[in-house]
């Protein structure tokens, strides 16, 4: 496996606040076309992980490459673009705007974003728009929202906002989704509907990296697995040696 | 009866302008400006400058206001917006003051309190608009193709984006938006409507001084958009009719005129409690069903 390429590779990133170390020489790859989990204890460093590879937290030290090319230190907006996207453990869904708004706004409407571009490119924007719209009801039917598209976010179940905001990342096209905590809050037949539903993003050509605090779920969820233990990388390899590791499982549950 | 009539028409234009053109920040973005009042006063000045100094006319003058207008909006917008927060009220109340102190005390150009009389009416194909009834077609001509610009601004993808910014900025970073070069843009087209605002003031009053654009003026402006709602684009507009409308109902009344004037603002001061206790979406309300 060693032979596949990493798409997304970090390598000795380091950050600190203050006086604690928050992510400390972390050094681990991500495969094409697989899903990669990033599992540790509370306060391991993992959402850290994820703000520092999209550019909302600065590193210390170290290096972040998409496809070769780095990203660290790169605005957030320009990481999005070169085709990393997130959700967060918050999930942040623009409330108060429809289903199908949060999703159009993943989709590419470059004309219509431009203030040039609205008022003399008319028909080009017109066009994209509706181009727009039907890509957002694409969306939003693989992911089962159509029927809520007009509904305010905020008046989804929470299983469903949880659908929405991999949904709205989804339509952006970018090859490289980190799901932050996709499984939490989930009674168990919500998870029945989201963790099929993250197996189908890799059969849509995604690539996911996401973070994982049920162990049990670990094995269902990802392909490889990645510990983290203080900001460090302690061990990474398929989840079945993850979770039998006598010392790992320690470290986890504070035994 | 007519001309009463048509300059009332006219300043709820100008009014309308203003109010549209701060509701793009103030409703749609979520940026709060103190400065309105100080870009109207920008647009006014440089427009009449250009015509007196450089003859160059209205329509000239109006193109200078609003590149004038919307260049003093991004060297404040440009270091205040970078960081999210607040800090745009405070660097627009630092912009409305520093403004104001300029039309007073730079005489050489301005004038200081004398101010700047003369400024030439607009003509337009060798027609003057000089009586206020003329005037109205002409403000009510820029207050329209306002409102269209805001339309199709805060309706379309890059509304969206506004939006988007308004509720969660840093959702919207996620999602690739370039969030700052999005606020310096909208707050610099407000500026450039604002300022052109200006311009239609100056050549219709023919003089302007510097206690048109005071602080109270940036509140007043502000408040025609809270009161009317800044939900919905024809809100501030509603705004502007009604506050506008208040001390001409006033004039009929047997009021003298030195109570008329701090009655004006006790009612605008009770009017701005009363909405936000009672509606505080403003008059129009929301543009869609909601909490």
């Amino acid at each position: 496996m060693a032979a596949e390429p990493a798409i997304l590779s970090v390598q000795g990133v380091a950050r600190s606040f203050g006086g604690i170390q928050a992510v400390d020489d972390c050094t681990f790859d991500v495969a094409p076309g697989r899903i990669t989990g990033l599992i540790g204890p509370n306060g391991a460093g993992k959402t850290t992980v994820f703000n520092l590879i999209t550019g909302f937290l600065g590193a210390n030290h170290g290096s972040i490459r998409l496809q070769g090319r780095e990203i660290l230190g790169l605005a957030p907006h320009r990481v999005e673009r070169l085709g990393v996207v997130r959700t967060f453990q918050h999930l942040r869904l623009w409330s108060k705007m429809s289903v199908i708004e949060n999703v159009l706004l993943g989709c590419a409407t470059a004309a219509g974003e431009n203030v040039f571009g609205l008022f003399l490119r008319a028909g080009a924007v017109r066009v994209e728009e509706r181009r727009a719209q039907d890509r957002a009801m694409e969306v939003l039917q693989f992911f089962g929202l159509d029927a809520r598209a007009n509904e305010f976010a905020e008046d989804l179940a929470y299983p469903e906002q949880k659908l929405l905001s991999m949904a709205r990342i989804f339509a952006t096209d970018a090859p490289v989704m980190l799901l932050d905590e996709p499984t939490s809050g989930l009674d168990s037949e919500s998870l029945g509907r989201i963790v099929p539903m993250v197996r189908r993003l890799v059969d849509h050509g995604k690539t996911v990296l996401l973070i994982e605090h049920n162990m049990e779920l670990i094995s269902e969820l990802a392909d490889q697995v990645v510990f983290l233990h203080q900001g460090r990388v302690l061990a990474s390899g398929p989840p079945a040696e993850i979770t039998r590791d006598p010392a790992l499982t320690e470290i986890y549950f504070g035994v | 009866m007519t001309a009463y009539l048509a300059h009332f028409l006219v300043m709820v234009a100008i009014y309308s302008i203003l109010a549209l053109s701060l509701n793009l920040l103030i409703g749609y973005s979520g940026i709060f400006s103190l400065a309105h009042a100080a870009i109207y006063g920008i647009g006014a000045y440089s427009s009449a400058l250009a015509a007196l100094k450089l003859g160059l006319g209205f329509w000239g003058g109006m193109v200078v206001a609003a590149s004038v207008g919307a260049f003093a909006s991004a060297l404040v917008a440009i270091p205040s917006l970078r960081v999210a927060g607040d800090y745009y009220v405070v660097a627009s109340f630092g912009l409305q003051v520093v403004v104001l102190a300029i039309f007073m005390n730079w005489t050489d150009l301005t004038n200081g309190h004398a101010g700047l009389p003369g400024i030439p009416r607009p003509s337009l194909f060798g027609w003057v608009i000089d009586e206020p009834y003329k005037y109205v077609f002409l403000a009510a001509g820029f207050a329209v193709a306002t409102w269209a610009i805001c339309w199709r601004l805060t309706n379309s993808a890059f509304g969206r984006v506004l939006q988007a910014i308004r509720d969660d900025e840093i959702a919207a970073q996620a999602m690739g938006k370039n969030v700052v070069l999005v606020k310096i843009v909208i707050a610099c087209i407000s500026s450039a409507l604002g300022a052109m605002a200006g311009s239609l003031y100056a050549h219709y009053i023919t003089y302007i001084n510097p206690s048109s654009f005071s602080l109270h003026e940036s509140i007043f402006i502000a408040t025609l958009v809270i009161l009317g709602g800044s939900e919905r684009l024809s809100g501030p507009i509603v705004g502007a009719f009604l506050l506008l409308a208040i001390p001409e109902l006033l004039k009929f009344m047997a009021i003298p005129d030195t109570i008329a004037a701090p009655m004006r603002q006790i009612i605008y001061g009770a009017l701005l409690i009363v909405f936000m206790l009672v509606r505080p979406e403003g008059i129009l309300g929301r543009a869609r069903h909601g909490r």
